[in-house]
């Protein structure tokens, strides 16, 4: 006589487990905690206790407590690197958000070859940046710059302009060449957020007896906001750590006057071999990204909230 | 309160011609409506008195002014679009007081309008709600009242009720009616729903293809329909057309297989010349009637019935005669069955006849 038995007594080890929701999520998530914990977590920790430490190349080090910090803090290159970064990232920010509002909206109206210019608007994006950077370099040569040959041919200058060779001069350039890089970023960025908008609103709006300027204001700019509030968050992010852009253009140089934080990082850290001293500077990064960060992130809680 | 006047409007899209030649004048405090299949042209005549689009050739007066080059905000108009065109980041008081802000009233003035004009609307408890708390129809009323408070000379609406639910489109319909009657502020109303262009318009345009095929008031456009289009598009369900052919046995007749009419007596002049011709008989549903014994058998017809629709105040019946389907309208008390033949008879003064060839109606 034979018994039947229910089918699910039988039921492999695996696949009970994989019913379990609890089980389920954690084989899941691995993957993405693994790739976090290896590329994100492990290198900051390990940068936390470099910064930490007396370590150089070629020696362990010793746990030194802030001293790193302390010695940076005192450095004058490093006060002059510190502002730096804070004037480079707030100009170029201020510079694409303005220019790249101006060239979305422009883009935002019906002309002939619109795809064409939208197309090459994105070249500068394009471009490696080491490469367009290196353009940029020749163009503001002391002695070869089309710049300062331009400019004394056409008679507004009577002597060369001293771009990469005066301090103030090179750091303006950088935020120069670091907006016409990020600016087709915004531009595209927000004019897909202009595409968003109810084309109705305007017209309304019109009707209304709202001026160009006041359609602007106070209707396409409140709607564009949260577009704008992200993607000034990520230049603001990209900005401040910018590292290719200067360690091309200027090296950092004439001087040590246009350092950033991350190019002055690499110099101490790397190309020194200090990479406690090093590490403490790139340190130095972390709060006001994380300032940032936290305002963007309550900003759009609250948009969803609201 | 304005009167517009629309003189040889043209708009041409590139190559497109969409308004052809427009002649309209709206009187003041009228409230017109064009109707007509979407294409025909009529939002862009709209919006072509608005200002939101160029003019081709022609000329626009509102009130005694020429208005052609005039931008929106100058027109002294105002707009409730389909989709409503609330500012989505404002409030419902912000929205509604958004025009009268940038013409610069004061503050308190403002107010007052505002909360005056929610009241008349019944939204006066939701002023300081966003738009997208609101449900269709309270934004379709916040819509109205950004048009309404600022004492518009004109008001404009671009298909304002095909965003709302059928129950709640009547009711909005109803309400517009009213709100009309009591402002007395010219408005042209865009819509291709010919019941909404029947209940609400003073005065009805018909328009297709760009043209302007017949201006008139409701009833009259109902009843004497210029022209074959305009026939079948105003009335639901459609009026019915049957070619048939005009012969003269003693007295003019229109005839087709499984049917033979009588011409009405005050037809028979218009109709002589087309005998042996093929001529379009149109008759509406509700024109026809279950025959009764009485019935002189020259306007009486036998149809197949194939579908029956009984609506409860009526009842509809998909009928077949010859090649020929007859939808009639018939009293609730008839009893018809599918399949079954059914005497219908014509009334003969509702009948219409429409030349083959330029579609236009013969009388």
């Amino acid at each position: 006589m034979a018994l039947l038995r229910p089918r699910d007594v039988q039921q492999p080890v695996l696949a009970r487990l994989l019913d379990n929701e609890r089980a389920l999520a954690a084989v899941l998530l691995a993957p993405a905690v693994l790739i976090l914990a290896v590329f994100i977590a492990y290198p900051f920790v390990m940068g936390v206790w470099l910064s930490l430490s007396s370590t150089s190349v070629g020696n362990p080090g010793r746990f030194v407590g802030l001293q790193n910090f302390l010695k940076a803090w005192n450095d004058s290159i490093f006060q002059t690197t510190f502002q730096n970064t804070f004037v480079y990232t707030f100009w170029a920010t201020i510079f694409k958000l303005a220019l790249g509002m101006w060239l979305a909206l422009l883009l935002n109206r019906h002309f002939r070859g619109k795809r064409f210019v939208r197309a090459a608007m994105l070249l500068p994006f394009i471009i490696p940046t080491v490469l367009s950077t290196f353009a940029w370099r020749w163009m503001f040569d002391p002695t070869f710059s089309v710049l300062n040959w331009l400019l004394y041919r056409t008679g507004l200058i009577v002597t060369k302009l001293p771009f990469l060779s005066d301090g103030t001069w090179a750091l303006w350039c950088a935020i120069v060449v670091n907006t016409w890089r990020g600016m087709p970023f915004f531009a595209i960025t927000l004019l897909a957020g202009l595409q968003t908008i109810n084309p109705d609103l305007q017209e309304a709006a019109s009707l209304d007896g709202a001026n160009a300027w006041q359609r602007f204001w106070h209707v396409t700019w409140p709607l564009l906001k949260p577009v704008t509030i992200v993607v000034v968050v990520f230049s603001i992010i990209q900005t401040f750590s910018d590292f290719q852009l200067i360690y091309v253009l200027t090296g950092g140089g004439p001087a040590n006057s246009t350092h950033l934080l991350a190019t002055y990082a690499y110099q101490i850290g790397v190309a020194t071999g200090l990479l406690g001293e090093g590490a403490a500077i790139s340190l130095f990064m972390f709060p006001v990204l994380l300032a940032v960060v936290w305002i963007q992130l309550r900003y759009l809680r609250r948009l969803e909230g609201a | 309160m304005a009167q517009v006047v629309l003189k040889d409007l043209n708009k041409k899209f590139d190559e497109v011609h969409v308004v052809k030649d427009v002649n309209l004048h709206v009187r003041d405090k009228e409230f017109l409506v064009l109707v007509g299949p979407s294409g025909c042209g009529k939002s862009t005549t709209l919006r072509m008195v608005a200002g939101l689009e160029e003019i081709t050739s022609g000329e626009i007066h509102i009130g005694d002014r020429l208005v052609n080059d005039l931008p929106p905000k100058d027109r002294d108009i105002a707009m409730v679009f389909q989709n409503y065109a609330l500012y989505p980041h404002m409030t419902v008081y912000d929205n509604m007081a958004f025009g009268l802000k940038m013409r610069k009233f004061p503050k308190a003035e403002i107010e007052t309008r505002v909360k005056e004009t929610a009241t008349l609307l019944g939204i006066q408890d939701l002023l300081k709600r966003k738009p997208r708390q609101l449900s269709g129809g309270q934004r379709q009323r916040v819509a109205v009242g950004r048009a309404i408070v600022r004492h518009p000379q004109v008001f404009l609406f671009d298909e304002p009720l095909s965003n709302l639910d059928a129950k709640l489109r009547v009711q909005m319909r109803v309400e517009l009616k009213r709100l009309h009657d009591r402002l007395e502020t010219t408005a042209i109303y865009v819509t291709h729903d010919q019941v909404e262009a029947m209940t609400l318009g003073d005065r009805v345009v018909v328009m297709k293809d760009g043209l302007v095929h017949q201006v008139g008031e409701p009833l009259e456009v109902y009843s004497k329909p210029r022209n074959k289009f305009v026939a079948g598009f105003i009335g639901s369900p459609a009026m019915n057309f049957i070619d048939t052919t005009i012969s003269d046995a003693g007295g003019l007749y229109a005839e087709t297989t499984g049917m033979r009419v009588k011409v009405p007596a005050d037809r028979v002049s218009r109709l002589a010349p087309y005998k042996g011709k093929t001529v379009t008989l149109g008759i509406r549903p509700e024109d026809l009637r279950e025959a009764a014994g009485s019935d002189p058998h020259d306007l009486v017809f036998e149809a197949l019935v194939e579908v029956v629709e009984p609506l409860g105040s009526e009842i509809l019946l998909d009928t077949t005669v010859g090649t020929h389907t007859v939808v009639a309208r018939v009293d609730p008390t008839v009893r018809a069955k599918h399949h079954q033949k059914i005497r219908l008879a014509f009334i003969p003064h509702r009948i219409h006849f429409f030349d083959n060839r330029t579609e236009e109606a013969i009388v």
